[in-house]
């Protein structure tokens, strides 16, 4: 049984490469359990820009699949090896960090370029030529958050909640407890949660009134931040909240009272409301498609397939290539081009995978995104 | 296991433990064979070592939950253990010992006396208590060492090694490592662990966990489980013999988790949750409590079903929970068993026989 | 000050521990089993109740009402399904079926209602009762999770303990062969025990909710194992017990926080549980039972 099944699979791998007139593009991440909301933006993102690609026609088109990782490093390999049979030639990384970390390590061993949408933590491109994020890495957007809000002096005794098992969150909050005390910045309360505690926020809160902090920052998702901020405003606590960019996304949460985000401020790279084309299309495209506002990971898997457009072309490599030579050639192009796309302009790449691209300071006002500067 | 002692067991028994091991051996030649000849997919190569470590797992696992009969909820906990100290240890001895399998070999070991020192912690209270109490002390013990491990600290230096809790205290001077990182886990770890490992694992699991059910101290498990207090009045020491079995259970765990971690290039706490805890249990369960064999084919085929269900892609997990309750029912099922033995010809005649 | 608000923090935290707790052991002490697709319909009861009252403006009680009706029906369902064919399995198979039939409930919800998680709109609003000059503060909610608890438990165990159906049910706890002997439709009995139990998940759904409001498939498997922990806490199978060691629960967890570390809340909650175990090992209010030779 066993043999007939990986005949029929090595049969129907040789088949799609024979036929394949289109780049074969992979990526895992997690379509089902707790995380399944950041998985299911990006994948969606993602087939939105093949989509889009596949109908201008041009000499670059794409066959795109996702597999499920359940956001766990094990099943991510899984998924990744799945992709491999599948016959994937450039890779999505995956949507998590853990779980890139894993199948970062399997892209650099088996020579396949990836480009992670949204895995943010340092390990996921350490020591890995052909690995390269869309996302900010959490120790810069520590650091940045720290410098905005030293910068626009918005408050000098800062209280940090973070989440206690999260890559994530650790990654952003230790770069931004580090550099905060050289801006002249106080860390008067710090707190955690984790998976299991993360309904009741009130200690936590009490914590940053007692202190007095001034501002509250939030190295989080938005699910955790609604609560924070919905237990805040029953507590009588109304300090300036400052996210980052896991915090996009808490305007379109079905049923979310947006005047408690009010005044919340941010660093994402994305906006959903922002006013270009190529965001306007965006957004209704994906609008359409899923009856939902596509928050920055949907605009980060759009974004990757997009670059990797780009790059494909400059590099005039055609679907028959191998892995290892689109790889190559991958590798020389995201270290030279620059890319315009939803979620910045002028992004460019450095040698070690990591993206240079302007963080924008947004503030909620009346339910939406306003750039600060 | 001597052989005298083997023909000294009941028939069936014998015969039972001769073909797990004729079937475990069987599989892994043909699967060594595939996969060095590039028959097997990518995925099914990939799923190997972990499927090795499932099936220590389960093994381990049935040593408390089948034979000594306790449930134990937080299983996962003592892999956890193995696995942050299995590959502390291979990382640090990454320098004095080049030969990938002999620091693999040392890491697991260090890896069970870890787990084992932890198995036998918690076993002071824990096998104090009876019943569904004893399991939920499994789970919090499970759900303390998660959390103990999502905020420990653990580096290396030139000055020596360095440990902190909450916040990474550890300092380290330069060109140090900082290896376990709180929430972070391990990452960049050299992916030392192979599918011959594995098998060599669960071959020395089965041998460990065989010997142990077939002597003195097995048949003293037993006789606790089917009556407790009747074997305390024949002056059996009931905490020893659960302690052994624990001490024992948790030791291999630790092994399979040192085995499982050394196959990814990075490990976190969280991985060894209630989650992982109840998967093990269902592979116990669904292989039938006490019986090894079982076990190990319920690991492989509910590791495997997962990924082979990839091409219902949205449906994918519906379909295996459905898949599972189905099992569940059909191999606890009065009717259905008998409905399926009788459709099974060499199981009929013992069907109609009872 | 700082000490009585943390207090009540950790007693309403405790009283959704609590009324999760009360469907749990309910249907340990009748049926014997460890029923983890509890919180699972403590989910669908949320959502049925979201959908009624955000999506189709029905008033919220007739939303929880719908809620209960919906999950009394799912409780009964998943019963006859899953569970009534192992009446005469080991304990543990029925512990793994109910676990697939989480698993199951869970996929179920995220392919119905997606994995975005959505607002819960509280059933009373977001008011607070302020005492002391506004010093301290009780949430509507709370009061209304204790009331509703209390309310729960005095009921329960007026139909446990004076109805003939409640009768019964004691009876198939005691000894299943024996209350078959004497006449009790023993699958009747453990069938109305679930459909109780999953129409109290409804009510508990819609109070977790209200009280922490977002709402996504995995809402419910997280609070489910802590109030399964208060449940075996207070002495599973006790219904006071319940209760008590729900709000218990509630309360270590907020003071762990506030005066340990948010870092090892969790650790510090379970350890206190071990603690109590080894101290009373039938839990708090729990029966030891006699083993008879």
């Amino acid at each position: 049984m066993k043999k007939i099944l990986t005949c029929t699979l090595l049969i129907l791998a040789m088949a799609s490469c024979a036929f394949g007139a289109a780049f074969k593009i992979g990526g895992t991440g997690p379509l089902t359990g707790g995380a399944a909301i950041y998985g299911n933006a990006a994948k969606n993102g993602a087939e939105i820009a093949v989509e889009e690609i596949n109908a201008m026609g041009g000499d670059v088109t794409f066959e795109i699949r996702y597999e499920d990782d359940t956001h766990d490093a094990e099943k991510a390999v899984n998924a990744y090896n799945a992709l491999k049979d599948w016959g994937m030639q450039i890779s999505l990384g995956s949507v998590t960090s853990k779980p890139c970390e894993a199948t970062a390590a399997e892209n650099f061993t088996d020579r396949i370029f990836a480009l992670t949408p949204s895995a943010s933590s340092a390990a996921v491109t350490e020591g890995k030529d052909n690995v390269f994020q869309m996302c900010f890495v959490d120790p810069n957007q520590g650091s940045a958050s720290a410098q905005y809000i030293a910068d626009k002096k918005l408050g000098k005794k800062i209280a940090v909640i973070w989440k206690n098992d999260d890559v994530y969150s650790k990654g952003i909050r230790d770069t931004f407890v580090e550099k905060a005390p050289s801006l002249g910045l106080e860390i008067v309360s710090e707190t955690t949660f984790a998976d299991g505690n993360d309904g009741d926020f009130s200690v936590q809160i009490a914590a940053a009134q007692n202190e007095g902090a001034e501002l509250v920052f939030l190295p989080m998702y938005y699910q955790p931040a609604s609560l924070i901020l919905y237990q805040a405003k029953s507590m009588g606590y109304a300090p300036k909240w400052f996210g980052v960019d896991g915090m996009d996304g808490i305007l379109t949460m079905e049923g979310f009272d947006k005047t408690l985000a009010e005044g919340v401020m941010l660093l994402t790279p994305f906006n959903a409301d922002a006013t270009d084309e190529r965001t306007k299309n965006f957004v209704a495209k994906y609008q359409a498609k899923h009856g939902e506002i596509p928050n920055q990971f949907a605009a980060d898997g759009y974004d990757c397939v997009y670059a990797y457009k780009e790059a494909l072309e400059l590099a005039k490599a055609t679907p028959d290539m191998s892995a290892e030579t689109i790889c190559a050639k991958m590798i020389e192009q995201f270290t030279s081009m620059t890319f315009n796309g939803v979620t910045g302009e002028n992004v460019k790449w450095a040698a070690n995978g990591e993206v240079t691209k302007d963080p924008k300071g947004m503030v909620i006002k009346d339910g939406a995104y306003i750039g600060l500067d | 296991m001597t052989m005298r002692r083997l023909i000294n067991l009941k028939r069936v028994e014998a015969r039972r433990i001769y073909l797990t091991y004729f079937i475990v051996i069987l599989a892994y030649v043909i699967c060594q064979t595939m996969s060095s000849t590039k028959f097997l997919s990518s995925s099914m190569r990939g799923m190997l070592v972990p499927i090795c470590a499932y099936m220590v797992m389960a093994v381990s696992l049935n040593l408390v939950v089948g034979i000594s009969g306790e449930l134990s909820l937080g299983h996962a906990g003592f892999m956890s253990v193995g696995a942050f100290s299995g590959v502390a240890a291979a990382i640090l001895m990454q320098n004095f010992i080049p030969f990938a399998p002999v620091r693999l070999a040392l890491a697991m070991i260090i890896a069970a006396i870890f787990a084992a020192i932890a198995g036998f912690l918690i076993g002071i209270p824990v096998l104090r208590l009876k019943g569904d109490y004893l399991a939920i002390v499994t789970l919090a013990f499970g759900e303390i060492i998660k959390s103990i491990l999502n905020n420990f600290y653990f580096g290396v230096d030139s000055g020596g090694l360095h440990f902190s809790m909450l916040t990474d205290t550890t300092r380290l001077l330069k060109g140090g490592r900082l290896i376990i990182r709180g929430p972070m886990g391990i990452s960049g770890i050299q992916k030392i662990s192979t599918f011959p490992a594995g098998f060599i694992l669960l071959i020395i699991s089965l041998m460990i966990v065989f010997n142990m059910v077939n002597s003195r101290s097995g048949r003293a498990f037993m006789a606790i489980r089917d009556d407790r207090i009747a074997a305390e009045s024949i002056g059996l020491d009931i905490t020893k013999y659960k302690m052994i079995a624990f001490v024992m259970s948790a030791a291999l765990a630790g092994a399979a988790g040192a085995l499982f971690a050394m196959n990814y290039s990075t490990i976190v706490a969280n991985k060894f949750d209630f989650n992982t805890s109840i998967l093990i249990l269902v592979f116990v369960v669904l292989g039938g409590q006490g019986n090894m064999l079982g076990g190990i084919i319920a690991a492989a085929v509910l590791t495997i079903l997962p990924e082979k269900l990839r091409q219902f892609s949205d449906y994918r997990m519906l379909l295996y929970a459905i898949i599972l309750i189905v099992m569940m029912l059909a191999t606890n099922n009065a009717e259905i068993k008998y409905f399926l033995n009788r459709l099974n010809p060499f199981k009929r005649k013992e069907t109609e026989a009872e | 000050m700082v000490f009585l608000n943390f207090f009540i923090s950790g007693i309403s935290l405790g009283s959704i521990y609590a009324i999760i707790a009360l469907g749990y052991t309910m249907v340990y002490g009748i049926a014997k089993m460890l029923n983890f697709a509890h919180g699972d319909v403590i989910m669908v009861g949320a959502y049925v109740c979201f959908y009624a009252t955000a999506r189709y403006n029905i008033n919220p009680f007739l939303g929880v009402l719908l809620a209960m009706i919906t999950c009394t029906l799912l409780g009964m369902i998943v019963e006859r399904l899953a569970y009534k064919p192992l009446r005469q399995a080991p304990s543990l198979a029925v512990l793994i079926t109910a676990i697939g039939m989480s698993y199951f409930l869970q996929n179920t919800a995220l392919l119905l209602w997606s994995s975005n998680p959505k607002v819960f709109p509280s059933i009373i609003g977001r008011g607070a009762f302020k005492l002391f000059d506004g010093k301290l503060s009780v949430s509507h909610i709370t009061a209304l999770t204790i009331a509703a608890c209390i309310v729960i438990m005095i009921v329960l165990s007026l139909f446990i303990s004076k109805t003939k159906m409640g009768k019964a049910m004691r009876a198939c706890s005691e000894d299943k062969g024996a209350a078959q002997l004497m006449g009790i439709n023993v699958n009747a009995t453990i069938s109305l025990t679930f459909a109780i139990g999953s129409g109290l998940a409804a009510v508990a759904g819609a109070l977790l909710c209200s009280a922490y409001p977002t709402l996504m498939p995995t809402t419910g498997s997280l609070p489910g194992i802590k109030a399964f922990t208060a449940a075996v806490f207070g002495g599973i199978g006790s219904i006071p017990g319940a209760f008590l060691g729900g709000l218990m629960l509630g309360v270590i967890e907020i003071f762990a926080k506030a005066y340990i570390s948010s870092q090892l809340s969790d650790a510090v909650v379970f350890a206190v549980l071990i603690i109590v175990l080894l101290v009373k090992p039938a839990g708090l209010l729990g029966k030891m039972t006699q083993e008879k030779v």
